[in-house]
């Protein structure tokens, strides 16, 4: 992309010299004469961004990630990393004199007797909660749309790995005060480590510094949370957000929009204000959360016990899963030369949420294989027009929230009068049977939608209208929708499913890949097979003459009492009055 | 201490006389004879009201309670043998205190668990139910007021009474009641119940008693004086304000997820969608992008 800088140098220079001398005006002026901003700013304040509620749900992340960095700064001033005993000589009276970590004092400190201090611990809790969640969020709305598809699906892989440093920099923080329920959450890492076959004890005297708990996490952990981790998530925040301006942003398909182009608004004034207002709100809701609603209070646990645990002990939400897995997981073990395997702890909590994350980062590239589409999209898909893939993802999310609500079962349980264990066996069931029927039900009722679509394409949209014809029989008028509503409809590409025999040259010989070309020649049939595809000019040309003629036979709408139909809000409406001049 | 030490010679001196033995003998058995003859009738007459007592919670008993605890008290198994009621012989007039005063018994329905509900019988049926299965064999008696009051302490040793409660509360309770006493699952539909709003009394008497699935924490595994502590300490916390806003039921992070995602989430795409429904231009005008 060339400017034309000329252009550029004389608009600035010109306006800077003609208008009356600002002080702004001026001091941005001595920056760009030495640093060159301006060209860069130039192009990139006016980047044209597209406009929609779903391409914000990713700022919402952003956002609380920066309350996140600043809620954190201001509580590593009081924390102390450290599992030094002291006795608690603060302002709480339930634990004055009790011994515990410096940890857990210092947050008791901090929540007690800083000014602001527990505001700040609460906001940073909740904006944790947030961050996560509104990524997770961001990642259907990506996923549903095809936003990930070729150019995007390294911004994929980026994103998913944010999702999983997000997690773990929730679970390290989540640790960090060292009351009981952290310390639980401790123990329990610790016996999820050493459930890993050979090396588990290795890895956890080396991360405990020797038999748990030691006195070397805290420390460990705290670097972690306020180093590496976020270290980590602001390279990839860059990166993510890089990528998102080199490839940028997907847009719905409609009128105007191709692509190889981006509708929108510019960057400067309208994306500034909505997202720079958008961080205001973020901040506003963390803050409201943090000041009204209690989170974690540390107070109520006490200091760390290995001795003492409580009901309600579980992880923040974002780790509520693989817990749920563990609780409905059947005792299973082996005993092999004297050492135990513990299947029990072992594949919940190890191997599965390992397999669900190579799997979410996968899903880009085993679609694109199954389906051959090597193309680039910057329009984006309704996930209608994809019933196989919105399938998936429902699946998984019915998979993600069964087993959610099996980390919960305590709670489910004693609300809902339920029992612990009827609601286990029921879990052990509906996580393999629930994402089935999930997968069966959606793709079903996407493929319905794309039906009800093609209905309107054809016959055009139902006004309400009955018509009785001379012969007494009565049916509903269709009128034909706008073209722009046709435009947006048919903004899709006909799909094609892979025929490995198709590949087949003139001689008879296959092309090579053999068994793998058919495994995906069968998944691409299950992927397009069912899906409808958008009608042909013809047969739209077809279905038009076909509704002319019904209506001739059906008679004329206007000067009747059936009139009125212009107002259902499918038409402009400016200068019509209900039933012309009656 | 010279002081005392010179009276308490000059009492022991007199004590030395010949006689004093003897005349001692004579006050003591005199102040016991005539403090027998004082309080005596009243005995007798408390002993009265209290075999009255007996009898009418024995009618009382036969009516609402002897279908599934037996006749006298002694159990009801069914012919598979399963416990129908258990044996209330021995159980003493705290377990009748709290299993009654606080609605659990008569149990509506056989079940996991009998819930609190609105007690059936009032305070001086509940007391006539105590004294007769109190009858049947020693127990534990319904503790008194003083037993569970900090009253008499000084405001130090009530605060390290509550900071021992505490701790005592966290090691022995936590587990099934949850760490501020909202209560927790048990296995098949069982469950401890919220401990907030549960008058003190009724606390005391059901770690005397362990009421259903609950331990007896006997007082020989924690002392009358520590229940004492548990007892001040969850007044405590019912006491102390709400430090960090609304306390969202106490049931920790489950609770807290479900409001980041209905509250927080839900507030935040609210907003977003408010957001990409409006402009920044000035003009009303929709402009279609």
């Amino acid at each position: 992309m060339s400017i034309d800088t000329s252009k550029v140098a004389t608009t600035t220079s010109g306006a800077a010299a003609t208008a009356k001398p600002n002080r702004a005006g001026a001091v941005a002026n001595w920056a760009d004469e030495r640093l060159g901003l301006g060209t860069l700013a130039k192009k990139n304040l006016r980047k044209v961004f597209p406009d929609h509620w779903s391409f914000m749900l990713g700022e919402i992340a952003l956002w609380s990630f920066v309350v996140l960095l600043l809620s954190g700064v201001f509580l590593t001033l009081w924390y102390v990393p450290s599992m030094g005993e002291v006795h608690y000589e603060g302002s709480y009276n339930q634990l004055r004199g009790i011994a515990m970590s410096e940890a857990l004092a210092s947050t008791l400190h901090i929540s007690f007797d800083v000014r602001g201090g527990l505001l700040m611990r609460q906001m940073h809790h909740w904006a944790a909660m947030l961050f996560i969640a509104s990524m997770m969020i961001h990642l259907l709305r990506v996923y549903f749309t095809g936003a990930f598809r070729k150019p995007r699906e390294l911004n994929w892989v980026i994103g998913s790995l944010l999702l999983l440093l997000g997690t773990l920099e929730g679970f390290t923080g989540y640790s960090l005060p060292d009351d009981l329920l952290s310390g639980t959450g401790i123990r329990a890492a610790d016996g999820f480590m050493k459930s890993i076959p050979v090396v588990g004890t290795y890895l956890s005297f080396f991360l405990f510094g020797g038999e748990f708990p030691g006195e070397s996490i805290i420390p460990r952990l705290y670097t972690i949370h306020v180093l590496l981790i976020p270290g980590l998530l602001l390279a990839l925040i860059a990166a993510h957000m890089l990528l998102l301006v080199y490839h940028k942003h997907t847009q719905w398909p409609g009128p105007g929009r191709t692509e190889e182009n981006v509708v929108g608004f510019p960057m400067l004034p309208v994306y500034a204000a909505k997202a720079g207002g958008f961080f205001f709100i973020v901040f506003g809701v963390c803050a409201m959360m943090g000041g009204l609603l209690t989170i974690n209070p540390v107070w109520k646990y006490g200091p760390y016990d290995p001795t003492k645990v409580t009901a309600g002990s579980q992880p923040d939400w974002y780790m509520g899963w693989p817990d749920g897995a563990l609780r409905i997981m059947p005792g299973i073990e082996s005993h092999i030369f004297g050492y135990t395997i513990a299947w029990n702890v072992f594949l919940p909590i190890i191997v599965l949420p390992g397999l669900m994350f190579t799997i979410l980062l996968m899903l880009p590239f085993i679609e694109s294989w199954i389906t051959g589409d090597k193309r680039d999209h910057h329009l984006l898909e309704r996930p209608r027009n994809a019933p196989t893939r919105t399938a998936i993802m429902v699946a998984l999310m019915t998979f993600y929230g069964l087993m959610w609500a099996a980390g919960g079962n305590d709670i489910i349980a004693i609300k809902l009068n339920l029992s612990i264990n009827q609601i286990s066996y029921f879990m052990r069931v509906a996580v393999f049977v629930g994402p089935l029927l999930a997968f069966f039900i959606t793709r079903r009722w996407c493929i319905s939608l794309q039906r009800h679509d093609e209905q309107k394409l054809l016959h055009g949209y139902e006004t309400g209208i009955i018509m009785r014809s001379p012969e007494g029989g009565y049916s509903e008028r269709h009128l034909p929708i706008s073209e722009s509503a046709a435009y947006t409809l048919t903004a899709r590409s006909r799909e094609e499913v892979y025929d490995p025999e198709a590949q087949t040259d003139a001689n008879g010989v296959p092309a090579p890949g053999g068994r793998l070309a058919k495994l995906r020649g069968r998944l691409s049939t299950l992927w397009y097979a069912d899906n409808v595809q958008k009608p042909t000019a013809a047969e739209l040309e077809e279905a038009h003459h076909h509704a002319e003629h019904e209506h001739q036979l059906q008679g004329a709408m206007e000067g009747r009492s059936a009139d009125g139909h212009q107002f259902d809000g499918h038409h402009a409406v400016e200068g019509e009055t209900l039933r012309g001049d009656h | 201490m010279r002081f005392l030490n010179r009276s308490a010679g000059r009492l022991s001196r007199h004590r030395r006389g010949r006689l004093a033995g003897l005349m001692m003998l004579v006050v003591g058995l005199l102040l016991t004879g005539s403090m027998y003859a004082a309080f005596a009738p009243a005995q007798a007459e408390s002993t009265d009201t209290q075999a009255a007592d007996v009898e009418a919670g024995r009618e009382l008993f036969l009516i609402g309670c002897a279908f599934c605890h037996g006749q006298n008290g002694e159990g009801q198994y069914t012919v598979n043998g399963d416990q129908i009621g258990p044996s209330l012989v021995g159980v003493g007039a705290a377990a009748v205190d709290f299993q009654v005063g606080t609605g659990r018994m008569p149990m509506a329905q056989p079940g996991q668990q009998a819930p609190r509900k609105p007690e059936s019988y009032s305070d001086e049926e509940t007391a006539q139910l105590a004294a007769y299965v109190a009858s049947l064999a020693p127990g534990p008696g319904i503790p008194d007021e003083s037993d569970y009051s900090l009253e008499g302490l000084t405001a130090e040793e009530q605060e390290a009474a509550i900071v021992r409660g505490g701790q005592i509360f966290l090691t022995n309770c936590t587990a099934c009641h949850n760490f501020e006493g909202a209560g927790g699952a048990m296995p098949r539909g069982g469950y401890a119940p919220t401990l907030r709003g549960v008058e003190p009394k009724y606390i005391y008497e059901a770690m005397l008693t362990g009421p259903q699935a609950m331990d007896s924490f006997s007082n020989g595994n924690i002392t009358p004086d520590e229940k004492r502590d548990v007892i001040a300490y969850l007044g405590s916390l019912e006491e102390s304000p709400q430090y960090g806003g609304f306390g969202l039921g106490g049931l920790g992070p489950v609770a807290e997820g479900l409001f980041a995602w209905v509250v927080g989430i839900g507030a935040l795409v609210g907003f977003a969608i408010w957001i990409a429904a409006h402009t920044t231009r000035s003009s009303k005008k929709k402009v279609s992008a």
